[in-house]
């Protein structure tokens, strides 16, 4: 991996189309459909003594209620999974706007550090990168003799945004390195410093351009808040299986339990992904 | 052949621009092998040649888009060539239009002219705007001040982006092929309008194809092959008494 | 090999620094086993998500309607949901509901062991990302061609075989490479199911020794090297089948 002369991993064509591995799917609405198939599926299997299964034969209502009592408290957990996928990502594309403006920096020092520090984020697992968080960063921070205890769901935060910044450095600089070179042409002509043709010229044009994939971004953040369980974040994922033991840990249940928590990814990272295909059509920028 | 001399006829005073021995390579190819010329003050020069001649890129060294190997070039006093070079003061005395015009595309036309003289000279905001629009209307194109330039024709962006260069007030103006990406109705439109800033005294520097306009507007025309200027003289002796084998064969294809 | 080890219990005696899964035969054993595990995960998911993306693409070209609408709800379903879950879903959820068999000492063990499930979950994951990746390679392809293919008398099947296909992968290579470059990454997801692939090995390793920083940084150049690997194999597989004026869409 030459860590100078990198290609983009996202890239955009002269009008603004932008390209990536992640495209979302330009798919009928059958999927939450089928999702509430499986579910029911589930609860299906639930009813009937199969024979194989330790548990006693459960009537239809008890899996709707147990699903019913412990809605709310999954509902409250999705919540919080969307709070951590926020912070990271605002954290995440507050870092990343610099880092991917330093892979362009002129000063080569700063070009290569930005470029080595984006190829490691991005080549690293993403719960791998979660765990040294948990771990190694101090359970509480001392700023001016205040002691501000740094909690799990703020540590997990940390290092989802790490991944992100690296990501987002990547977007922005596809972005910017899509703008024909004619733009800069004419900014350096008519006097600007490279910092004014950034400011005026050439980040308005990139902010379009940078937003389908950014939302790309989002939705894979949010899916990926779930990995904080395994590190023992308490979030959605936790709770379930929370609720599962104080249902008794009846192995029947998970699969009911889990199908609902995949439902309700599903609802919320759909839409994005939609709104995404719209944005990306309506932002062809033609020149 | 390659140290050619312009002294213009009609000028006592020192020339405007001054190139002497400039070389440019990129790699191993030589674009530019020793290019010498002076454009006088008010002066109309085009530069004709064929394509991979160096034309776009000597054009570009004159403003210092692109930086020279060796050689010198004098625009007004500024040396391009020097390592402390003032680009601020040398983009001001120069404007150059490029062929794909360049606007930029989430600003209207007015906002393009107001760019550059409110951000860069930090000019008064509704006096840049007054000028603006008396730009506009020169470049006859009054009323379009809020559009944006994909509403625009190829013909009608031309002209603001020459407005816009206008706007910083320079000496001289750069034209690099620019009627090359339009079509003959639009190319008219364009070409008025560097006559008309010609006889108003403006000096131009232009690369191009189009040959009656040369002949119309110029008072010099260059010839460039292989980084080189191989002839040089005024239109009326230049297309019909041309002396070197190479410019006669170029304007034998041509015209 | 054995001064090799002894230098590095050294090191540990001296600085503090303690990679103990290289100078301690126990760890070491089980962290090579973790590694090969990791290789045996990754390896067998981008095979068989290849073979969906595959089938599935070309599944989606079908003629019934119906038939494409499941695909597409599959490909939605898998892409808008988190791994982790899914993981779970399979493992715990339906895992629970399958018949039990013998193995072989007479015992009733589930049908699936946990990596497997680890890989079926994967597969069907990454393979949707490569069903949605291979159409759009399919569909870079100019219908033109296949309508001079078929002015010269070939067959449907003919066609996609010698014309479609090798343009079409020539063109989606470098959004697959980032595709399983990804997978190889999300294969230690099956931590969570207690697979003993590299970094659940690693994690119990440093519950045992405390050696956290040591194990974190071995697990993260671990895995470096292997995106670097297949990285480096996808390179030379578009090197070797590179034709001038196809593909070049830039991805990684």
């Amino acid at each position: 991996m030459d860590v100078l002369h990198r290609a983009p991993a996202f890239t955009f064509d002269a009008f603004g189309n932008g390209s990536s591995s992640d495209q979302p799917p330009r798919s009928l609405s059958l999927a939450w459909p089928l999702l509430m198939a499986v579910l029911l599926a589930t609860m299906f299997f639930g009813l009937t003594d199969n024979g194989f299964a330790q548990a006693a034969v459960a009537p239809k209502r008890t899996i709707i209620e147990v699903l019913w009592r412990w809605a709310p408290l999954l509902l409250w957990g999705f919540c919080f999974n969307l709070v951590i996928s926020a912070g990271a990502m605002a954290v995440g594309t507050g870092v990343g706007l610099f880092l991917g403006l330093a892979q362009m920096s002129r000063t080569r020092p700063v070009r290569v550090m930005a470029n080595v520090i984006t190829e490691i984020f991005r080549n690293s697992p993403w719960l791998v990168l979660l765990f040294a968080c948990v771990l190694l960063l101090p359970f509480q921070i001392r700023i001016f003799g205040l002691v501000i205890p740094f909690p799990d769901w703020a540590k997990a935060i940390v290092g989802f945004s790490l991944p992100i910044m690296a990501n987002v450095g990547e977007v922005v600089r596809g972005a910017v390195l899509s703008i024909p070179t004619g733009q800069w042409e004419s900014a350096e002509s008519l006097g600007y410093t490279r910092t004014q043709a950034y400011l005026h010229v050439i980040l308005p044009q990139c902010i379009k351009r940078m937003l389908p994939p950014w939302m790309n971004l989002y939705s894979l953040v949010t899916m990926s808040t779930v990995n904080a369980s395994v590190v023992g974040v308490s979030e959605m994922i936790t709770l379930t299986a929370q609720a599962n033991a104080a249902e008794g840990s009846r192995p029947e249940l998970l699969a009911p339990f889990y199908a609902f928590d995949l439902v309700c990814f599903f609802l919320y990272c759909y839409p994005i992904g939609k709104w995404t295909e719209y944005l990306e059509r309506k932002y062809q920028v033609k020149i | 052949m390659a140290d050619l001399q312009n002294i213009s006829a009609t000028s006592q005073a020192p020339p405007i621009v001054s190139l002497r021995d400039v070389r440019k390579s990129f790699g191993q190819v030589k674009v530019l092998d020793g290019v010498s010329f002076d454009v006088a003050r008010g002066e109309v020069v085009c530069i004709i040649g064929p394509s991979g001649a160096g034309k776009s890129t000597l054009i570009r060294c004159i403003n210092a888009l692109i930086p020279i190997d060796s050689g010198s070039i004098l625009v007004d006093g500024i040396e391009v060539h020097a390592p402390k070079l003032d680009l601020l003061a040398l983009r001001r005395k120069v404007g150059i239009v490029f062929q794909q015009y360049n606007l930029f595309p989430h600003r209207t036309a007015l906002q393009n002219i107001m760019m550059a003289p409110i951000t860069v000279l930090k000019q008064n905001k509704e006096e840049v705007a007054a000028r603006a629009r008396m730009l506009l209307k020169k470049v006859r194109l009054e009323g379009k001040e809020d559009f944006y330039p994909a509403e625009l024709s190829g013909g009608q962006q031309q002209r603001v982006a020459i407005a816009r260069s206008l706007a910083m007030k320079p000496e001289v103006m750069l034209f690099d092929e620019v009627t090359a990406a339009l079509d003959p109705e639009t190319k008219k439109e364009v070409l008025l309008t560097v006559r008309d800033l010609s006889r108003e005294g403006m000096t131009c520097i232009l690369v191009t194809h189009e040959m009656a306009f040369a002949r119309e507007v110029a008072n010099q025309i260059y010839f460039t092959d292989r980084g080189i200027i191989v002839e040089h003289g005024p239109p009326s002796t230049f297309f019909t008494q041309a002396k070197d084998p190479r410019t006669r064969e170029f304007l034998s294809q041509i015209l | 090999m054995q001064p090799v080890y002894d230098w590095f219990r050294h090191l540990y005696d001296t600085t503090g620094i303690d990679l103990i899964f290289i100078y301690d035969n126990f760890d070491r054993a089980r962290t090579i086993k973790g590694f090969f595990i990791t290789l045996e995960l990754s390896v067998i998911t981008i095979i068989l998500s290849l073979i969906i993306g595959v089938v599935g693409a070309w599944l989606q070209r079908s003629h019934f309607v119906w038939l494409r609408r499941v695909i597409a709800a599959f490909i939605s379903a898998f892409r808008n949901t988190p791994p982790l879950v899914q993981l779970y879903f399979f493992y715990f959820g339906l895992g629970f509901f399958l018949p039990r068999v013998h193995d072989a000492s007479g015992q009733l063990v589930p049908m699936f062991s946990n990596l497997q499930w680890a890989i079926i979950s994967l597969s069907l994951f990454a393979g949707a990302f490569n069903i949605e990746i291979f159409r759009s390679g399919l569909e870079a392809v100019p219908s033109s061609m296949v309508e001079a293919a078929e002015g010269l008398g070939y067959s449907r099947f003919q066609i996609y075989r010698q014309i479609t296909l090798p343009l079409a992968f020539r063109v989606c290579l470098p959004s697959l490479g980032n595709n399983l470059v990804n997978l190889v990454k999300t294969t230690n997801l099956a931590y969570a199911i207690a697979v003993p692939e590299l970094l659940y090995v690693s994690q119990q390793i440093w519950s045992d020794e405390t050696n956290v920083r040591e194990m974190m940084a071995f697990v993260l150049c671990a895995y470096l090297f292997l995106v670097f690997l297949l990285v480096a194999l996808l390179n030379w597989i578009e090197r070797v089948i590179r034709v001038p004026g196809v593909g070049h869409m830039e991805a990684y």
